[in-house]
């Protein structure tokens, strides 16, 4: 997957972004409010159009991943429809989609079994609590089976504890759904928990201050979490953030992503 | 394998389409239901004791030779006197009695056929003013040109009186059925159309992003996201149509010259007032009842379709 040179608006949100993604990676998206990772991410996903550069999924054009249905997208509140039950919510992309009934409905039953909600099906969504809410929302866009899913700080609202715990799932489905994800976060942990890389952004104007390479091994645990590395890790992501800029000309080396 | 007890409590604050767990109420249906119903007879009762009460203090002389009971109050007010406010049980007792002389058929009987006359034009209006609204609705919210072209006069229309209209509609579309069932409709898609209008505007605009990434169609969107966000606005103008939309027939039936119904009867008891005044405060009554009917039986469709959404239903 290749990214764009964009800009956007008339307030430059971006410039000069530059990134190669390799199909299964796990990327994170961190910086402060502003430097434009949430725009970022709506643009790969084909739901703002950037006024210059292009994107591409798999050889596609943007809009074209969309609507071939290549992304799933999971915003911050998880956005379920409160007038269909947790299995309705789930089938909502297969419906748009004209799946038949059987298979369907085995799509759907298999998702809420991978986020592990199976005995909510019939719950309407006020009846579970956020974080359950917010896995309904990861299996609905799981659903298409998607090449790419798109995160905006899914866990932004949930507790540290339930964020931990979403966590390792998050990473226990990217593990068995071989997906790629681009993660947008505020949370330096969480950005070094999850990725095989982070991509640290600056404000105004957007653009990338550093990739970080994330070599921890996996699978990650909580084990992980306490291990000396990954809190050189996390040192490393924070000190970019702080404005200690690699050279602009290494990020753009770094961006070409593993073995180019 | 729930982990709920891990996740916390259902949380009050998810933002987007989805809405918060309803509070403990500490209290649960039936006992509610039956708490109203207490309240609501409570009150009339207390209507019924200071009814009686201003005119025991200051109407006409009480007598009820058959209790052998007689009082003169020890005060006068115009307005508490036997042909302004008369006893409740002559009102109740003017619904056994022939509605008008050289009859058989009692008031009650007489009554209720208008009321279902009116009702039935109420009704008619009400359901063809629901589509009507709904359409509007529809067509406006996805075409911004048709709004602004159309809106304005959709407001400007409400803002003649019925009681103008009325006699204007009747000469066009005769004195009967058709006439009251456009005054009804009238009535009832203007609130329709602006509440159905927010509501379609109202999902999250995330869950039309959402669509947006399944390369929904607009169609899709109004039918899968839009039309179901709208219900609990669709009801809730439907509430006030309910009851606008039989006061209105009753008010448009008697300039407009219709022969039958609630607003004609209203009017010939009003004529006739010096002679019967408990017929027309029994014809008030049966229409108040009529719309409260009315008003019940949608809150009812509400319950029924909106209940298990669990959304903080909009107020009224």
């Amino acid at each position: 997957m290749l990214f764009p040179l964009t800009g956007g608006g008339s307030t430059r949100a971006l410039d000069g972004i530059s990134l190669t993604i390799q199909p299964g990676e796990f990327v994170s998206l961190i910086g402060p409010s502003g430097c434009g990772k949430s725009t970022l991410l709506r643009i790969v996903g084909d739901l703002i159009r950037p006024t210059s550069g292009h994107v591409e999924v798999n050889g596609k054009t943007a809009q074209q991943a969309r609507l071939d249905r290549d992304y799933g997208m999971v915003f911050q509140a998880p956005v379920l429809f409160d007038w269909r039950t947790v299995e309705a919510n789930v089938r909502l992309p297969l419906e748009v989609m004209r799946t038949q009934r059987g298979e369907r409905d085995r799509r759907v039953r298999e998702m809420i079994e991978l986020v592990e909600l199976g005995g909510f099906l019939r719950h309407y969504p006020h009846q579970l609590s956020g974080g359950m809410q917010q896995r309904v929302a990861i299996a609905r866009a799981l659903a298409l089976q998607p090449a790419l899913l798109l995160m905006d700080e899914p866990f932004g609202a949930l507790d540290e504890m339930t964020r931990e715990r979403l966590n390792t799932e998050v990473l226990r489905i990217w593990t068995q759904t071989r997906t790629t994800v681009i993660f947008v976060t505020h949370s330096i942990p969480e950005a070094v928990f999850l990725s095989t890389r982070v991509v640290v952004m600056s404000a105004r104007p957007g653009r990338f201050t550093n990739i970080v390479e994330i070599d921890l091994p996996q699978p990650r645990t909580d084990q992980t979490r306490e291990s000396e590395r990954y809190f050189e890790l996390v040192t490393e992501v924070r000190e970019s953030l702080r404005g200690r800029r690699g050279d602009t000309s290494d990020a753009r080396l770094r961006a070409e992503g593993p073995a180019g | 394998m729930t982990d709920e007890a891990g996740e916390g409590q259902p949380t009050a604050a998810s933002a987007g389409v989805a809405t918060t767990a309803q509070a403990a109420e500490g209290m649960d249906r039936p006992r509610r239901r039956s708490l109203r119903a207490l309240g609501i007879a409570l009150a009339l009762a207390i209507s019924a004791v200071l009814w009686e009460a201003a005119k025991w203090l200051a109407g006409d002389p009480w007598r009820l030779p058959a209790l052998g009971y007689f009082h003169d109050p020890p005060f006068r007010v115009l307005q508490f006197s036997d042909r302004q406010l008369p006893h409740l049980w002559n009102i109740a007792a003017a619904f056994g009695e022939p509605f008008q002389r050289n009859s058989d058929y009692s008031l009650g009987g007489f009554l209720l056929d208008q009321a279902l006359y009116t009702g039935q034009e109420a009704v008619i209006g009400f359901f063809v003013g629901a589509v009507i609204g709904v359409t509007l609705a529809s067509v406006f919210v996805h075409s911004g040109l048709l709004e602004r072209a159309f809106v304005p006069y959709v407001v400007a229309s409400q803002t003649v009186p019925i009681v103008a209209l009325a006699p204007l509609i009747v000469s066009g579309f005769g004195r009967g059925l058709i006439s009251v069932v456009i005054i009804a409709t009238y009535l009832t898609f203007f609130p329709v159309t602006i509440a159905v209008m927010r509501g379609l505007r109202s999902p999250d605009p995330r869950a039309v992003e959402l669509m947006r990434s399944y390369a929904a169609s607009r169609w899709d969107v109004y039918r899968k996201v839009r039309l179901p966000a709208s219900l609990p606005y669709l009801f809730t103008a439907l509430k006030i149509a309910a009851a606008a939309s039989v006061v209105g027939t009753i008010i448009g039936e008697g300039p407009g010259g219709v022969p039958n119904g609630l607003g004609r009867a209203i009017l010939n008891f009003n004529q006739q007032y010096i002679t019967g005044p408990e017929k027309l405060w029994a014809a008030i009554l049966v229409a108040a009842l009529m719309g409260i009917a009315f008003f019940a039986l949608v809150r009812t469709a509400e319950v029924l379709v909106l209940g298990r959404r669990g959304q903080r239903q909009l107020p009224a």
